[in-house]
């Protein structure tokens, strides 16, 4: 794996050697994410996310295992079953609270994630293939969520799977078909709930499954940096363990009391009230809203509202909404700087930020009703977010003039140091984790 | 070298290329028969598809008024124009329709003042207002779909909004003069 200087795995105990020698499990974590995975020393805190959104996979695996336990999967007991986890089950208010909950902390770590690797540059070259599994993270964690939202069969559950599966009736000629095939029926019903519980369980052992292969071809090139240099000898790295195990530790310390925070405070503050009423397949509710986190999806959904060439305006809201995604696995491509980080890249940081303020726009548009001004600013905010990647990036990345790198991870972190740091510090710092 | 068995030199299609493609081809004839029934078992089941006709009394409705009703596990109006309301539809020029249908292409000879449509917005899917007592009857003064705002006519037309096509008339007949059964 990595580097030539990583540390070797050695066996100390006559048992340990035994295990190695027959199953060297021990081994593979030691170079996976311990002592003989080296990392760029200058990595800072945006770097934490990936070790925490694997975090919250494993919290949404075993919260979930217990609800599916008390949960029962029928249209006539769904709602009831959420109830009785709620009033009844022991402890069971707090293990949903925390599968709820938990589902939302683990967007906003994913989606920091994935800006971090946006401002970083951690799309491109050699890394293209780290970048495009993520997306089909991202599409996955969204398809898994999405069902098990319907789970409960409430308001929200019922007509956000009307809405999302009518979304495939929007292909030519096989539309309607394709979403009796989805739904099992004419409109969402029991078939819909049965099979949406067989998918939200396995769906996120799919994920991880994702995430090892990931981590695999992660482990190729290693981690970016800050700098966006290549990692060039053994004074630019840093074992995984015992340096980033830690400060992994205190980000976590950091983000489980912030999750615990709003599971135990403010456990409804980002669910729909609505979806404490029962489904109720004749009246839609008056606003009907998905969950945050697939917010800017939806404002790129409605933003279409004429035809266009031929293609009635349902449809490009689909496609555009499927495209605003599946755009980000071409992105190593639109990019053809050279320079990986946005610390050294004066022109596209400031459209990196501006993308930022857009997504966010789209997010708060997404959760208003479709009248105006709403609609066109919605209108505005999705071309931006498309122009951003089709036309400004590819622009930009060809005429800007980048900052002078540093010549290695090493020479920047010590020019830091020199300059910036009180003197006090300075004694020791080198040995230290930079940041 | 001695020439392995069912090799050739020459170029020639080698009776071994065959039996692989057969042999591919095979499997993978097999593979797509093994995965139809385990495609076809997500469609609608017998039961779901069974799903009989609905028979509705509309011998309350007044004019102006609608009702709603499940067939096929989904909602359906029924509304009775009034005089006011029919004469609007009429109105409309129907180049100008983007799914051009008259109130008499959507209606029963005879009938014109009972709209039967489905309480399915053509967009996504969701139920439009404008059935029920007080609710919003959008720019058209028909349905309005507060989903992702489409508005519909009073002949249940899509006239503003990312919806396709009208509301969709199901099959229907008036078994009597106070009956319509739907399916
Ligand atoms: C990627 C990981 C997962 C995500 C993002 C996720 C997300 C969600 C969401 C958003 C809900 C609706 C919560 C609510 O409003 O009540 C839910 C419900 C549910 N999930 Fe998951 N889930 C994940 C993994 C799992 C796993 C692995 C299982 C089972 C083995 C599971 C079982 C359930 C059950 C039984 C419910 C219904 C109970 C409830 O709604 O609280 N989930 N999930
Ligand atoms: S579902 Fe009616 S406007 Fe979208």
């Amino acid at each position: 794996m990595s580097f030539p200087w990583a540390q070797k795995y050695e066996p100390q105990s006559p048992l340990m050697k035994w295990i190695d020698s027959r199953l060297p499990l021990p081994r593979l974590v030691f170079d996976a994410v311990g002592a003989g995975y080296p990392v760029p020393r200058n990595i800072n805190i945006w770097y934490n996310f990936g070790v925490l959104a694997g975090v919250a996979l494993m919290v949404q695996i075993i919260t979930g295992v217990v609800l599916a336990m008390h949960y029962s999967a029928h249209v006539s007991t769904a709602f009831e079953s959420i109830e009785h986890i709620m009033r009844d089950v022991n402890s069971g208010w707090l293990i949903r609270y925390l599968h709820m909950n938990g589902a939302s902390f683990f967007f906003i770590v994913v989606y920091i994630h994935i800006f971090r690797g946006l401002y970083y540059g951690s799309y491109k070259a050699p890394r293209e293939v780290v970048w495009m599994l993520g997306v089909v993270i991202l599409l996955l964690m969204m398809a898994t969520a999405f069902m098990g939202y319907v789970l409960p069969w409430g308001q929200m559950s019922f007509w956000g799977a009307q809405v999302i599966t009518s979304l495939f009736s929007a292909i030519p000629l096989v539309g309607e078909p394709v979403r009796q095939w989805l739904v099992g029926g004419f409109a969402p019903d029991n078939a819909t709930i049965t099979r949406f519980f067989s998918l939200h369980y396995i769906l996120p052992f799919v994920i991880l499954g994702v995430v090892i292969l990931k981590i695999w071809a992660l482990h190729i090139p290693g981690s970016t940096n800050p700098t966006g240099v290549d990692v060039k000898g053994p004074q630019d790295t840093l074992p995984f363990h015992p340096y980033f195990t830690a400060k992994d530790f205190v980000s976590l310390c950091v983000y489980l009391f912030a999750f615990a925070a709003v599971s135990f405070f403010l456990p409804n503050s980002l669910g729909h009230p609505d979806n404490y009423i029962p489904a109720n397949p004749l009246s839609t509710p008056a606003h009907i809203v998905p969950e945050w986190y697939l917010l800017p999806f939806y404002a790129i959904l409605r933003a279409f509202t004429v035809d266009l060439f031929f293609i009635q305006a349902k449809l490009w809201g689909v496609i555009a909404m499927f495209a605003s995604i599946l755009l980000l696995l071409f992105l190593p491509w639109l990019d053809s700087s050279k320079v990986r980080s946005n610390a050294y890249r004066p022109l596209y940081r400031i459209f990196f930020w501006i993308l930022v303020v857009d997504v966010l726009v789209l997010g708060y548009i997404g959760a208003m009703p479709a009248e105006e001004p709403y609609v066109r600013i919605g209108q505005l905010a999705t071309m931006y977010y498309f122009a951003h990647f089709l036309i400004i990036l590819p622009i930009v990345s060809a005429i800007e003039k980048p900052l002078p790198l540093p010549n290695s991870i090493a020479e920047a972190v010590l020019a830091k140091i020199n300059k910036g740091m009180p003197a006090a510090t300075q004694p020791g710092a080198i040995a230290q984790p930079a940041e | 070298m001695a020439s392995v068995p069912g090799t050739s030199d020459s170029g020639e299609v080698r009776r071994r290329d065959f039996i692989y493609i057969a042999t591919g081809a095979f499997g993978a004839v097999g593979v797509g028969a093994v995965a139809v029934p385990f495609i076809n078992q997500m469609n609608p089941s017998a039961d779901v598809r069974a799903m009989a006709t609905t028979e509705v009394d509309i011998s309350a409705i007044e004019e102006g008024m609608a009702i709603k009703t499940i067939w096929q596990s989904k909602p359906v109006f029924v509304k009775r124009l009034t005089a006011a309301e029919i004469a609007e539809a009429n109105k409309v020029d129907l180049a100008s329709l983007r799914d051009p249908e008259t109130l008499a292409d959507r209606t029963k000879p005879g009938k014109t003042e009972w709209l039967v449509t489905l309480g399915v917005c053509t967009h996504l899917g969701c139920v439009p207002l404008g059935a029920g007592q007080g609710e919003s009857k959008g720019d058209f003064n028909g349905y309005f779909c507060p989903c992702h705002g489409s508005h519909y006519d009073t002949a249940g037309r899509i006239r503003k909004g990312p919806a396709p096509y009208n509301l969709v008339v199901p099959p229907y007949e008036f078994t009597s003069d106070t009956i319509v059964q739907i399916g």
